[in-house]
Protein backbone atom coordinates (compact mmCIF):
# COMPACT_ATOMS: atom_id res chain seq x y z
CA UNK A 1 0.00 0.00 0.00
CA UNK A 2 1.40 3.47 -1.19
CA UNK A 3 0.98 7.02 0.26
CA UNK A 4 -1.16 9.96 -0.69
CA UNK A 5 1.61 11.56 -2.90
CA UNK A 6 1.73 8.35 -4.91
CA UNK A 7 -0.46 9.05 -7.72
CA UNK A 8 0.81 8.42 -10.73
CA UNK A 9 -1.96 7.19 -13.26
CA UNK A 10 -4.96 8.44 -10.93
CA UNK A 11 -8.41 8.90 -12.47
CA UNK A 12 -10.74 11.83 -11.65
CA UNK A 13 -8.28 15.23 -11.53
CA UNK A 14 -9.72 17.22 -14.53
CA UNK A 15 -7.71 18.94 -16.97
CA UNK A 16 -4.16 20.61 -16.90
CA UNK A 17 -4.54 23.99 -17.01
CA UNK A 18 -1.55 25.92 -18.68
CA UNK A 19 0.39 29.08 -17.34
CA UNK A 20 2.53 32.24 -18.60
CA UNK A 21 6.52 31.62 -18.42
CA UNK A 22 6.40 34.69 -16.09
CA UNK A 23 3.67 33.25 -13.38
CA UNK A 24 6.54 32.27 -10.68
CA UNK A 25 4.05 32.39 -7.43
CA UNK A 26 0.12 32.57 -6.71
CA UNK A 27 0.33 34.56 -3.44
CA UNK A 28 2.45 36.54 -1.49
CA UNK A 29 3.28 34.36 0.68
CA UNK A 30 4.50 31.64 -1.65
CA UNK A 31 8.07 32.79 -1.97
CA UNK A 32 8.77 33.68 1.44
CA UNK A 33 7.81 29.52 2.05
CA UNK A 34 9.89 28.66 -0.47
CA UNK A 35 12.37 30.66 0.89
CA UNK A 36 12.23 29.97 4.77
CA UNK A 37 12.56 26.03 3.69
CA UNK A 38 15.58 26.40 1.41
CA UNK A 39 17.22 28.56 4.08
CA UNK A 40 16.49 25.92 7.10
CA UNK A 41 17.60 23.63 4.66
CA UNK A 42 21.15 25.23 5.56
CA UNK A 43 21.34 24.14 9.34
CA UNK A 44 22.01 20.60 8.06
CA UNK A 45 19.31 18.71 10.20
CA UNK A 46 17.92 16.98 7.13
CA UNK A 47 18.81 15.35 3.53
CA UNK A 48 16.33 15.47 0.87
CA UNK A 49 14.97 12.47 1.52
CA UNK A 50 14.14 13.13 4.87
CA UNK A 51 12.18 16.11 3.84
CA UNK A 52 10.32 14.33 0.99
CA UNK A 53 9.56 11.78 3.70
CA UNK A 54 8.14 14.93 6.00
CA UNK A 55 5.42 15.90 2.86
CA UNK A 56 4.58 12.57 2.21
CA UNK A 57 3.71 11.74 6.30
CA UNK A 58 1.46 14.54 6.34
CA UNK A 59 -2.27 13.11 6.97
CA UNK A 60 -3.76 12.20 3.48
CA UNK A 61 -6.78 15.16 4.30
CA UNK A 62 -4.26 17.54 4.62
CA UNK A 63 -1.69 15.90 1.95
CA UNK A 64 -5.13 16.63 -0.54
CA UNK A 65 -6.38 20.05 0.51
CA UNK A 66 -3.20 21.57 1.10
CA UNK A 67 -1.82 23.42 -1.95
CA UNK A 68 1.64 22.89 -2.74
CA UNK A 69 3.38 25.30 -0.86
CA UNK A 70 1.15 25.06 2.65
CA UNK A 71 2.75 20.98 2.20
CA UNK A 72 5.99 22.32 2.11
CA UNK A 73 5.39 24.74 5.49
CA UNK A 74 3.84 22.12 7.09
CA UNK A 75 6.71 19.52 6.96
CA UNK A 76 8.80 21.96 7.61
CA UNK A 77 7.22 22.92 11.09
CA UNK A 78 7.07 19.19 11.82
CA UNK A 79 10.77 18.77 10.72
CA UNK A 80 11.80 21.48 12.84
CA UNK A 81 10.17 19.89 15.99
CA UNK A 82 11.27 16.63 15.31
CA UNK A 83 15.14 17.34 14.75
CA UNK A 84 14.70 19.21 18.31
CA UNK A 85 15.58 23.29 16.41
CA UNK A 86 11.98 24.63 17.79
CA UNK A 87 9.92 23.32 20.29
CA UNK A 88 6.21 22.56 19.86
CA UNK A 89 5.30 25.33 22.86
CA UNK A 90 7.49 27.68 20.56
CA UNK A 91 5.26 26.62 17.40
CA UNK A 92 2.34 27.19 19.56
CA UNK A 93 3.14 30.79 21.32
CA UNK A 94 4.59 32.00 17.45
CA UNK A 95 7.45 32.95 19.35
CA UNK A 96 11.39 31.91 20.53
CA UNK A 97 11.58 30.86 24.24
CA UNK A 98 16.07 30.74 23.63
CA UNK A 99 18.08 31.44 21.44
CA UNK A 100 19.36 28.59 19.56
CA UNK A 101 22.96 26.42 19.36
CA UNK A 102 22.03 25.93 15.75
CA UNK A 103 22.62 29.91 15.21
CA UNK A 104 26.07 29.58 13.78
CA UNK A 105 24.58 27.13 10.82
CA UNK A 106 22.58 30.18 9.60
CA UNK A 107 22.69 30.48 5.78
CA UNK A 108 23.73 34.24 5.67
CA UNK A 109 22.52 36.65 2.47
CA UNK A 110 26.32 36.33 1.47
CA UNK A 111 26.57 32.46 1.39
CA UNK A 112 23.42 32.30 -0.55
CA UNK A 113 24.33 32.30 -4.29
CA UNK A 114 27.34 29.61 -3.65
CA UNK A 115 25.18 27.24 -1.65
CA UNK A 116 22.67 27.39 -4.58
CA UNK A 117 25.05 26.82 -7.03
CA UNK A 118 26.82 23.62 -5.19
CA UNK A 119 23.68 22.06 -4.87
CA UNK A 120 23.93 18.62 -3.28
CA UNK A 121 24.66 16.09 -5.33
CA UNK A 122 23.51 12.43 -4.67
CA UNK A 123 26.20 10.45 -6.75
CA UNK A 124 28.39 8.56 -4.47
CA UNK A 125 30.73 5.56 -4.86
CA UNK A 126 29.42 2.27 -4.26
CA UNK A 127 30.28 -1.34 -3.30
CA UNK A 128 27.11 -2.71 -4.77
CA UNK A 129 27.82 -4.03 -8.19
CA UNK A 130 25.43 -3.14 -11.26
CA UNK A 131 24.02 -6.54 -12.13
CA UNK A 132 22.48 -5.16 -14.98
CA UNK A 133 23.09 -3.17 -18.22
CA UNK A 134 21.77 -1.44 -21.07
CA UNK A 135 19.26 -3.96 -23.09
CA UNK A 136 18.70 -6.17 -19.96
CA UNK A 137 15.16 -6.95 -19.01
CA UNK A 138 14.39 -7.19 -15.46
CA UNK A 139 11.31 -7.31 -13.42
CA UNK A 140 10.35 -4.45 -10.44
CA UNK A 141 9.56 -5.23 -7.21
CA UNK A 142 5.79 -5.77 -6.95
CA UNK A 143 4.82 -3.73 -4.20
CA UNK A 144 5.38 -0.03 -3.86
CA UNK A 145 6.82 -0.31 -0.09
CA UNK A 146 9.78 0.19 2.24
CA UNK A 147 11.09 -3.04 2.89
CA UNK A 148 13.19 -2.21 6.01
CA UNK A 149 10.65 0.42 7.71
CA UNK A 150 6.80 -0.35 7.39
CA UNK A 151 5.48 2.96 6.04
CA UNK A 152 8.38 4.03 5.33
CA UNK A 153 9.77 6.12 2.38
CA UNK A 154 10.39 4.65 -1.51
CA UNK A 155 10.85 6.10 -4.50
CA UNK A 156 8.72 3.42 -6.02
CA UNK A 157 5.72 4.39 -7.58
CA UNK A 158 2.70 1.77 -7.11
CA UNK A 159 1.85 2.01 -11.32
CA UNK A 160 5.14 0.62 -11.93
CA UNK A 161 4.91 -1.84 -9.19
CA UNK A 162 5.46 -5.83 -10.44
CA UNK A 163 5.94 -4.39 -14.05
CA UNK A 164 8.91 -5.73 -16.72
CA UNK A 165 11.23 -3.18 -17.71
CA UNK A 166 13.75 -3.08 -19.74
CA UNK A 167 17.23 -0.57 -18.49
CA UNK A 168 17.83 1.96 -20.58
CA UNK A 169 20.71 3.64 -18.82
CA UNK A 170 23.40 3.19 -15.51
CA UNK A 171 22.83 6.63 -14.25
CA UNK A 172 26.39 5.58 -11.52
CA UNK A 173 25.77 4.57 -8.24
CA UNK A 174 23.52 7.20 -5.90
CA UNK A 175 21.84 7.25 -2.47
CA UNK A 176 19.44 4.84 -1.65
CA UNK A 177 16.15 7.13 -0.34
CA UNK A 178 15.03 4.10 1.13
CA UNK A 179 17.59 4.05 3.44
CA UNK A 180 18.25 7.91 3.85
CA UNK A 181 14.89 8.86 4.36
CA UNK A 182 15.19 7.04 8.17
CA UNK A 183 18.86 8.57 8.23
CA UNK A 184 20.01 4.65 8.43
CA UNK A 185 22.60 5.76 5.89
CA UNK A 186 23.47 6.54 2.36
CA UNK A 187 23.49 2.50 1.24
CA UNK A 188 24.55 4.20 -2.34
CA UNK A 189 24.06 1.76 -5.23
CA UNK A 190 23.31 1.39 -8.95
CA UNK A 191 20.61 3.83 -10.23
CA UNK A 192 18.79 3.00 -14.12
CA UNK A 193 16.52 4.61 -16.19
CA UNK A 194 14.10 1.92 -16.90
CA UNK A 195 11.80 1.57 -19.55
CA UNK A 196 8.63 0.42 -19.15
CA UNK A 197 5.79 -0.17 -21.92
CA UNK A 198 2.75 1.76 -21.80
CA UNK A 199 0.71 -1.84 -22.63
CA UNK A 200 1.95 -3.44 -19.83
CA UNK A 201 0.83 -0.78 -17.11
CA UNK A 202 -2.30 0.47 -17.98
CA UNK A 203 -5.58 -1.23 -18.78
CA UNK A 204 -6.33 1.23 -21.76
CA UNK A 205 -2.83 2.57 -23.49
CA UNK A 206 -2.82 5.45 -25.34
CA UNK A 207 -0.99 4.17 -28.25
CA UNK A 208 0.92 0.75 -28.17
CA UNK A 209 4.61 2.38 -28.91
CA UNK A 210 4.54 4.62 -25.87
CA UNK A 211 6.77 3.86 -22.32
CA UNK A 212 7.17 5.34 -19.29
CA UNK A 213 10.93 5.94 -18.13
CA UNK A 214 11.56 5.73 -14.29
CA UNK A 215 15.06 6.08 -12.19
CA UNK A 216 14.82 2.73 -10.24
CA UNK A 217 17.46 1.59 -7.70
CA UNK A 218 19.41 -1.76 -8.13
CA UNK A 219 17.81 -3.70 -5.00
CA UNK A 220 13.86 -2.43 -6.45
CA UNK A 221 14.68 -4.41 -9.39
CA UNK A 222 15.19 -8.47 -9.51
CA UNK A 223 16.48 -10.03 -13.36
CA UNK A 224 13.06 -10.28 -15.75
CA UNK B 1 12.43 -0.49 14.58
CA UNK B 2 14.09 2.77 12.68
CA UNK B 3 12.21 5.90 13.70
CA UNK B 4 8.75 6.60 11.70
CA UNK B 5 7.38 10.07 12.26
CA UNK B 6 3.90 9.40 10.33
CA UNK B 7 2.23 7.80 12.83
CA UNK B 8 2.68 10.59 15.37
CA UNK B 9 0.93 13.96 15.97
CA UNK B 10 1.82 16.80 13.45
CA UNK B 11 3.12 19.83 15.27
CA UNK B 12 2.20 21.79 11.97
CA UNK B 13 -1.15 21.94 13.36
CA UNK B 14 0.10 23.96 16.15
CA UNK B 15 0.57 27.05 13.98
CA UNK B 16 -2.36 29.31 12.69
CA UNK B 17 -4.50 27.45 9.90
CA UNK B 18 -4.11 30.56 7.42
CA UNK B 19 -1.03 29.83 5.28
CA UNK B 20 -0.04 33.33 5.09
CA UNK B 21 -0.20 33.42 9.13
CA UNK B 22 2.00 30.54 9.39
CA UNK B 23 4.37 31.24 7.20
CA UNK B 24 4.77 34.83 8.88
CA UNK B 25 5.20 32.47 12.16
CA UNK B 26 7.70 30.37 10.97
CA UNK B 27 9.90 32.89 9.90
CA UNK B 28 8.89 35.01 13.00
CA UNK B 29 9.98 31.96 15.43
CA UNK B 30 12.92 31.50 13.08
CA UNK B 31 14.42 34.76 12.96
CA UNK B 32 14.22 35.25 16.55
CA UNK B 33 16.23 32.33 17.08
CA UNK B 34 18.67 32.91 15.39
CA UNK B 35 17.87 29.95 12.85
CA UNK B 36 17.47 32.33 9.60
CA UNK B 37 17.91 35.75 8.43
CA UNK B 38 15.31 37.21 6.43
CA UNK B 39 17.76 39.33 4.54
CA UNK B 40 19.46 35.58 3.12
CA UNK B 41 15.43 34.43 2.21
CA UNK B 42 14.96 37.90 0.40
CA UNK B 43 18.68 36.84 -1.78
CA UNK B 44 16.52 33.66 -2.54
CA UNK B 45 13.50 34.56 -4.07
CA UNK B 46 15.54 37.80 -6.02
CA UNK B 47 17.74 34.60 -7.44
CA UNK B 48 14.51 32.67 -8.50
CA UNK B 49 12.35 35.58 -9.66
CA UNK B 50 15.20 37.14 -11.63
CA UNK B 51 18.30 35.08 -12.38
CA UNK B 52 17.64 31.58 -12.67
CA UNK B 53 14.54 30.67 -15.10
CA UNK B 54 13.85 29.03 -18.40
CA UNK B 55 15.93 31.58 -20.31
CA UNK B 56 18.86 29.62 -19.24
CA UNK B 57 17.93 26.31 -20.47
CA UNK B 58 16.59 28.47 -23.36
CA UNK B 59 19.94 29.33 -23.79
CA UNK B 60 21.36 25.72 -24.11
CA UNK B 61 18.92 24.35 -26.85
CA UNK B 62 19.99 27.03 -29.04
CA UNK B 63 23.16 26.30 -28.83
CA UNK B 64 22.11 22.73 -29.49
CA UNK B 65 20.65 23.38 -32.27
CA UNK B 66 23.38 25.66 -33.60
CA UNK B 67 26.23 23.45 -32.83
CA UNK B 68 26.11 19.67 -33.59
CA UNK B 69 29.32 19.26 -31.81
CA UNK B 70 27.71 20.90 -28.59
CA UNK B 71 24.46 18.99 -29.21
CA UNK B 72 26.16 15.48 -29.19
CA UNK B 73 28.21 16.51 -26.02
CA UNK B 74 25.06 17.60 -24.41
CA UNK B 75 23.33 14.28 -24.80
CA UNK B 76 26.44 12.33 -24.10
CA UNK B 77 27.29 13.92 -21.12
CA UNK B 78 24.99 17.15 -20.26
CA UNK B 79 26.37 17.90 -16.34
CA UNK B 80 29.71 18.92 -17.80
CA UNK B 81 28.41 20.89 -20.57
CA UNK B 82 25.89 22.78 -18.63
CA UNK B 83 28.24 23.05 -15.47
CA UNK B 84 30.51 25.32 -18.26
CA UNK B 85 27.86 27.50 -19.49
CA UNK B 86 27.38 28.33 -15.52
CA UNK B 87 23.99 26.59 -15.08
CA UNK B 88 25.01 23.83 -12.60
CA UNK B 89 23.31 23.84 -8.88
CA UNK B 90 20.53 22.86 -6.79
CA UNK B 91 18.07 20.60 -8.03
CA UNK B 92 20.16 20.42 -11.47
CA UNK B 93 23.15 18.19 -9.95
CA UNK B 94 22.66 15.33 -11.96
CA UNK B 95 21.49 16.42 -15.73
CA UNK B 96 20.49 14.38 -18.51
CA UNK B 97 19.56 16.14 -22.17
CA UNK B 98 16.49 13.85 -23.87
CA UNK B 99 16.05 14.59 -27.61
CA UNK B 100 12.42 14.63 -30.22
CA UNK B 101 12.85 13.41 -33.46
CA UNK B 102 10.22 12.70 -35.81
CA UNK B 103 9.98 8.56 -34.04
CA UNK B 104 9.82 9.83 -30.15
CA UNK B 105 8.22 12.68 -28.27
CA UNK B 106 9.57 12.93 -24.49
CA UNK B 107 7.85 14.64 -21.71
CA UNK B 108 9.14 15.01 -18.25
CA UNK B 109 6.81 14.41 -15.20
CA UNK B 110 7.35 13.92 -11.26
CA UNK B 111 4.43 11.68 -10.23
CA UNK B 112 5.86 11.44 -6.54
CA UNK B 113 6.54 15.22 -5.94
CA UNK B 114 7.43 17.88 -8.21
CA UNK B 115 11.01 17.16 -8.93
CA UNK B 116 12.54 19.49 -11.77
CA UNK B 117 15.48 21.18 -13.20
CA UNK B 118 16.02 24.28 -11.54
CA UNK B 119 19.21 26.22 -13.33
CA UNK B 120 17.67 25.51 -16.14
CA UNK B 121 14.20 25.79 -15.68
CA UNK B 122 13.82 27.61 -12.39
CA UNK B 123 10.99 26.96 -10.01
CA UNK B 124 7.94 24.50 -11.64
CA UNK B 125 4.97 26.47 -13.31
CA UNK B 126 1.51 26.06 -11.08
CA UNK B 127 0.52 23.20 -13.36
CA UNK B 128 3.45 20.92 -13.50
CA UNK B 129 3.00 20.38 -9.50
CA UNK B 130 -0.55 19.93 -9.73
CA UNK B 131 -2.45 16.63 -9.00
CA UNK B 132 -3.93 17.12 -12.39
CA UNK B 133 -0.52 16.60 -14.26
CA UNK B 134 1.05 14.06 -11.75
CA UNK B 135 -1.36 11.70 -12.35
CA UNK B 136 -2.52 11.66 -15.59
CA UNK B 137 1.07 12.76 -17.18
CA UNK B 138 2.13 8.88 -17.42
CA UNK B 139 -1.10 7.32 -18.14
CA UNK B 140 -2.50 9.70 -20.89
CA UNK B 141 0.56 11.77 -21.76
CA UNK B 142 -1.45 12.61 -25.15
CA UNK B 143 -4.36 13.61 -23.54
CA UNK B 144 -2.37 16.23 -21.36
CA UNK B 145 -0.46 17.42 -24.65
CA UNK B 146 -4.07 18.06 -25.73
CA UNK B 147 -4.59 20.14 -22.73
CA UNK B 148 -1.37 22.55 -24.32
CA UNK B 149 -2.92 22.53 -27.59
CA UNK B 150 -0.42 19.68 -28.74
CA UNK B 151 -1.41 16.66 -31.53
CA UNK B 152 1.35 14.57 -31.92
CA UNK B 153 1.50 12.76 -35.59
CA UNK B 154 0.28 8.81 -35.06
CA UNK B 155 3.55 7.21 -35.79
CA UNK B 156 5.15 8.99 -32.76
CA UNK B 157 5.61 7.44 -29.56
CA UNK B 158 5.60 8.98 -26.28
CA UNK B 159 8.38 8.10 -24.17
CA UNK B 160 7.58 10.36 -20.46
CA UNK B 161 10.58 10.23 -17.93
CA UNK B 162 9.12 10.22 -14.79
CA UNK B 163 11.96 11.87 -12.37
CA UNK B 164 11.83 9.55 -9.52
CA UNK B 165 15.62 10.10 -8.28
CA UNK B 166 18.03 13.09 -8.06
CA UNK B 167 18.30 13.04 -11.85
CA UNK B 168 16.88 15.47 -13.79
CA UNK B 169 15.73 15.51 -17.84
CA UNK B 170 15.61 18.59 -20.15
CA UNK B 171 13.91 18.03 -23.54
CA UNK B 172 15.75 19.10 -26.17
CA UNK B 173 12.81 20.17 -28.58
CA UNK B 174 12.88 19.61 -32.48
CA UNK B 175 14.27 22.74 -34.08
CA UNK B 176 11.58 24.17 -36.19
CA UNK B 177 11.38 24.63 -39.94
CA UNK B 178 12.01 27.84 -41.19
CA UNK B 179 14.79 28.47 -38.15
CA UNK B 180 17.82 28.42 -40.74
CA UNK B 181 18.69 31.85 -40.16
CA UNK B 182 18.33 32.75 -36.88
CA UNK B 183 20.82 33.77 -34.60
CA UNK B 184 21.24 32.28 -30.88
CA UNK B 185 19.06 35.29 -29.66
CA UNK B 186 16.09 34.86 -32.04
CA UNK B 187 16.55 30.74 -31.51
CA UNK B 188 16.09 31.11 -27.53
CA UNK B 189 12.76 32.60 -28.33
CA UNK B 190 11.34 29.89 -30.06
CA UNK B 191 12.14 27.94 -26.79
CA UNK B 192 9.49 27.99 -24.67
CA UNK B 193 9.49 26.38 -20.80
CA UNK B 194 7.06 23.87 -21.67
CA UNK B 195 8.62 22.78 -24.53
CA UNK B 196 11.57 21.81 -22.38
CA UNK B 197 9.23 19.53 -20.33
CA UNK B 198 8.19 18.53 -22.99
CA UNK B 199 4.13 19.79 -22.85
CA UNK B 200 4.81 22.37 -26.17
CA UNK B 201 6.76 22.27 -29.50
CA UNK B 202 8.95 24.88 -30.40
CA UNK B 203 7.50 27.58 -31.81
CA UNK B 204 7.51 28.62 -35.49
CA UNK B 205 9.62 31.56 -37.06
Amino acid sequence: MSRVHDMGGRFGDGPVIPEEEGVMFHADWHPRALAVTLACGSLGLWNIDVSRHARESLAPMDYARFSYYEKWMAALADLLVDTGALSADELAQGKASSDSPLAAKRLEPGAVAAVLAKGGPADRPSTVPARFAPGDTVEIRAFAENVTVPGGHTRLPEYAAGAKGTILRLHGSHVLPDSSAHRLGEAAEPLYAVAVRAVDIWAHPEHPQDEVILDLWDSYLAPG
Amino acid sequence: MPHDHSDHAHPHSLLPSDPALRVKALETILTQKGLIDPAALDEIIDTYENKIGPRNGAHVVARAWADPYFKAALLEDADAVVSEMGYYGRQGEHMVVVENTAQVHNMVVCTLCSCYPWPLLGIPPGWYKSDAYRARAVREPRKVLADFGVTLPEDTAVRVWDSTAEVRYLVLPMRPEGSEGLEEAGLMDLVSRDAMIGCALAGTP
